[in-house]
């Protein structure tokens, strides 16, 4: 029989823990065959960060190390410094990456730390069970702002790519989303960019994807695709924010 | 000489006394003895008051902080008021007379005033008044031997300030002669 | 034999670690341990090594977690403060089986304290150093000498028991100089390390480095593990020095700086006819129960000498348990005892036996 489709070798045959509609399991796709794409598995280090996606170190097929909450791009930088030759990137989400480990984020990048970021923007702390995240949006309700995100008590979102996009180490900024087969696509390049960007000794690229959570914003699969593309993308703008390469906007 | 010689260092920042306690230090170590160094340190850098520890012993040397020294190099007036009577008896001070019009009322001590700032400066040997004061103590109590002293000055000189190794043999032997 | 060099405890620690072939160093400006860094960011760059001055103390930590994770011999310093911000990278580091060197030149606390030297961060460094059942190897230097030596000691028995271990120096010894020879170097002394994370290249099975076990007993097999671990540390790694201890019958208990003040204030207690001794912990994990032990029958009294409120005499006590008395002396805050002080207190001590 033909194949006419296959798992990523760069993924394991663990399966996904990650809840119906999420798109964590998408971009796990994503990552994985690029990194196969890029015949590079075999020399890759990921670090996992704390949130929903801690047990990618489950499902990657490379070596995996776990950091504390919101180090990441710290592990990162130690494991980059010492195997230079080596792919490194993290997966992150948006407490992790923009409150916890903004001052790791802002720094890995301002270093030009030539390492590749997934950044995984869902409005929301997944794990801990749905409290807001500092990439909720304004009068989003969660399970600590239950009255709806004020600004004026709670500050208002980070836009991530915007904002590390205006320092000189940061090689990509781009963010995607995966609601659509064209925008999978894109995202798809976007990482593949990213990592290429890494071999070729470019710094520090970071990919946002603006992602859903259904089970915390109370939402169906397929009502949350809606209200990502309702709310979070006005927001959130889809787009490349910084990019060296060439035909790029640097 | 005793065996554990204590020595305390005292002036104010930027008169080389972190500098001339290693002058002192590695002329101990040159004779092969037991030697440390141990400098004041904090936010008082240039200007502060500033002072440094060397013992120099033939045996294993126990703490570091000299608390009762048997040599004094009092480099400013606030530091001899402080510390004029933590010496031994029969302890020497040596005191920089350019920089301290008072005299040492004790009677139980030995002193040196010399003029050390002023004949420095005049010599063309800008800063190395507390290297005079060292040659002043070796004259007076001999705490090492003159050929570690003249290594041990080569040792804290850097090679690429060799310029400044004729500038402090020359205070050297000033204090020496005085 | 190398010649002996005057050198500053903070440099003779930090080109150590280079002899040792740590070519990583992360670390953060303050003082009394900064020299460790400036000394660093000299030498590391012309051995084709990194010196990364982090963002932060936590940061700087886990930089150190990523890169002991791919494989390499790393470091970090800092001095007390800035230890604390480095307790929950010290505590993933544990929990991941990493060694790693972490350096403590120890300042005056709580709080942001004073600058000058203290031995009040000997709990945190044996008992607590982070959150969750664990230990490190600490090691106590009394010299600069120790200061050097120490170094490829806290490697070797990290990277064999796969622990971190930490120096847990002062702003005394970090500060001052003493002479010191280098040992001839050694290359082949750095382990094989078949667990890193620095890529399977599809050549054996893939390496998780991590620390998180949501299954309770999963975890608490691994954590019963590492304690077994401890148990052949304590078992093979204790080390103490005695000093005049052949016949001493009040026995002073001291590590570090203040193990210095007590050995002056010991000589001269002998020269006044005191039988007076010391053992000096050089590991303060383990600690050196054995030593402390086989000396219990032979003393009179114990005298704790520590630069803080009392911290070490814990463990002492809790060797000889009540058999003998154990008193303590300390001075804190930055404050260094003066032989003399100790000296007092070692004549008190036999005087209430005279």
């Amino acid at each position: 029989m033909a194949v006419v489709f296959e798992k990523s070798k760069a993924l394991t045959d663990v399966p996904f823990h990650y809840c119906p509609g999420c798109t964590h399991g998408i971009v796990h796709r994503l990552v994985a065959e690029v990194l196969e794409e890029l015949g590079v598995t075999g020399q890759t280090v990921g670090v996992a960060s704390v949130g929903c996606s801690v047990f990618s170190y489950n499902y990657f097929n490379c070596d995996m190390v776990q950091a504390a909450h919101g180090r990441a791009p710290a592990v990162a930088t130690g494991l980059k410094r010492a195997i230079p030759e080596n792919v490194v990137f993290t997966y992150q989400g948006d407490g992790d990456l923009a409150a916890i480990g903004m001052a790791e984020t802002v720094h890995a990048a301002t270093r030009g730390e030539n390492i590749t970021v997934i950044f995984i923007n869902n409005a929301i702390y997944g794990m801990t069970g749905g409290q807001m995240a500092p990439t909720s949006l304004p009068g989003q309700i969660t399970q600590t702002t239950p009255y709806g995100r004020d600004t004026d008590a709670a500050g208002h979102p980070i836009r991530v790519c915007e904002m590390l996009s205006t320092l000189s180490g940061t090689a990509l900024a781009q963010r995607v989303t995966v609601d659509s087969v064209k925008n999978v696509n894109i995202a798809k390049k976007a990482i593949k960019k990213g990592f290429e960007n890494q071999i070729n000794k470019r710094g520090y690229s970071i990919i946002e994807v603006v992602s859903t959570c259904p089970t915390n914003w109370g939402l169906s699969p397929d009502e949350a695709m809606n209200w990502l593309r309702d709310n979070m993308l006005p927001y959130y703008p889809l787009g490349v924010y910084k990019d060296v390469t060439e035909g790029g906007n640097e | 000489m005793a065996k554990t010689l204590n020595v305390l260092l005292a002036g104010f920042g930027g008169q080389g006394i972190l500098f001339a306690g290693k002058t002192v230090a590695y002329a101990g170590l040159m004779d092969n003895k037991e030697i440390s160094w141990l400098p004041s340190y904090g936010p008082e850098m240039r200007g502060g008051t500033c002072n440094c520890s060397v013992v120099i012993s033939d045996e294993p040397i126990g703490s570091p902080l000299v608390t009762q020294p048997d040599v004094l190099f009092a480099m400013n007036l606030p530091s001899l008021d402080k510390f004029v009577n933590s010496v031994v008896p029969g302890g020497t001070i040596l005191v920089d007379s350019s920089m301290i019009d008072k005299k040492v009322e004790r009677t139980d001590v030995n002193v040196y005033y010399i003029d050390a700032t002023r004949i420095a400066d005049e010599q063309g040997l800008k800063g190395c008044a507390i290297i005079i004061l060292i040659g002043k103590l070796f004259k007076e109590i001999g705490f090492c031997s003159k050929d570690a002293l003249d290594a041990g000055i080569r040792k804290v000189i850097p090679a690429k300030k060799a310029a400044m190794l004729d500038l402090n043999l020359k205070a050297l032997s000033i204090g020496m002669e005085s | 034999m190398a010649e002996k060099v005057l050198m500053k405890g903070n440099e003779a620690l930090a080109e150590a670690a280079i002899q040792c072939g740590c070519k990583h160093y992360f670390g953060y400006p303050i003082t009394p341990q900064t020299e460790i860094a400036a000394y660093m960011s000299k030498r590391l760059p012309k051995e084709g090594g990194v010196f990364l001055q982090a963002e932060s103390e936590v940061a700087a930590i886990n930089m150190v977690l990523g890169a002991t994770a791919a494989g390499v011999r790393s470091m970090t310093s800092s001095s007390s403060p800035g230890v604390s911000l480095k307790s929950e990278g010290v505590s993933y580091i544990a929990g991941s089986d990493l060694p790693a060197l972490i350096i403590n030149v120890q300042r005056g606390g709580p709080g942001l304290g004073g600058i000058q030297p203290s031995q009040s961060d000997y709990w945190q460094a044996t008992k607590a150093l982070g959150h969750g059942d664990f230990q490190l190897f600490v090691l106590a230097p009394s010299t600069i000498q120790e200061m050097v030596d120490f170094v490829p000691l806290a490697y070797e028995v990290g990277e064999k028991y796969r622990v971190p271990s930490m120096i847990l120096s002062d702003g005394m010894l970090g500060q001052m100089m003493e002479p010191v020879e280098f040992p001839t170097k050694k290359d082949d002394a750095i382990a094989e390390k078949p667990w890193a994370a620095n890529g399977h290249q599809n050549k054996r099975e893939k390496n998780v480095i991590n620390s998180l076990y949501i299954d309770p007993e999963t975890l608490e097999n691994l954590v019963k593990e590492r304690y077994e671990r401890y148990e052949l540390i304590k078992e093979n790694e204790q080390r103490a020095e005695e000093f005049m201890m052949e016949d001493a019958e009040y026995v002073v208990v001291a590590f570090g700086a203040s193990s210095r003040v007590a050995r002056s204030a010991i000589m001269q207690a002998r020269a006044e006819g005191i039988k007076a001794g010391m053992i000096r912990p050089i590991t303060l994990w383990p600690f050196p129960n054995k030593t402390i032990e086989k000396s219990i029958d032979s003393t009179k009294k114990y005298l704790c000498v520590e630069m803080n409120m009392g911290q070490m005499v814990d463990d002492v006590r809790l060797v000889v348990s009540g058999r003998k008395p154990v008193e303590f002396f300390g001075r804190t805050g930055g404050v260094i005892p003066t032989p003399a002080e100790v000296l007092g207190q070692i004549r008190a001590l036999a005087g209430k036996e005279m």
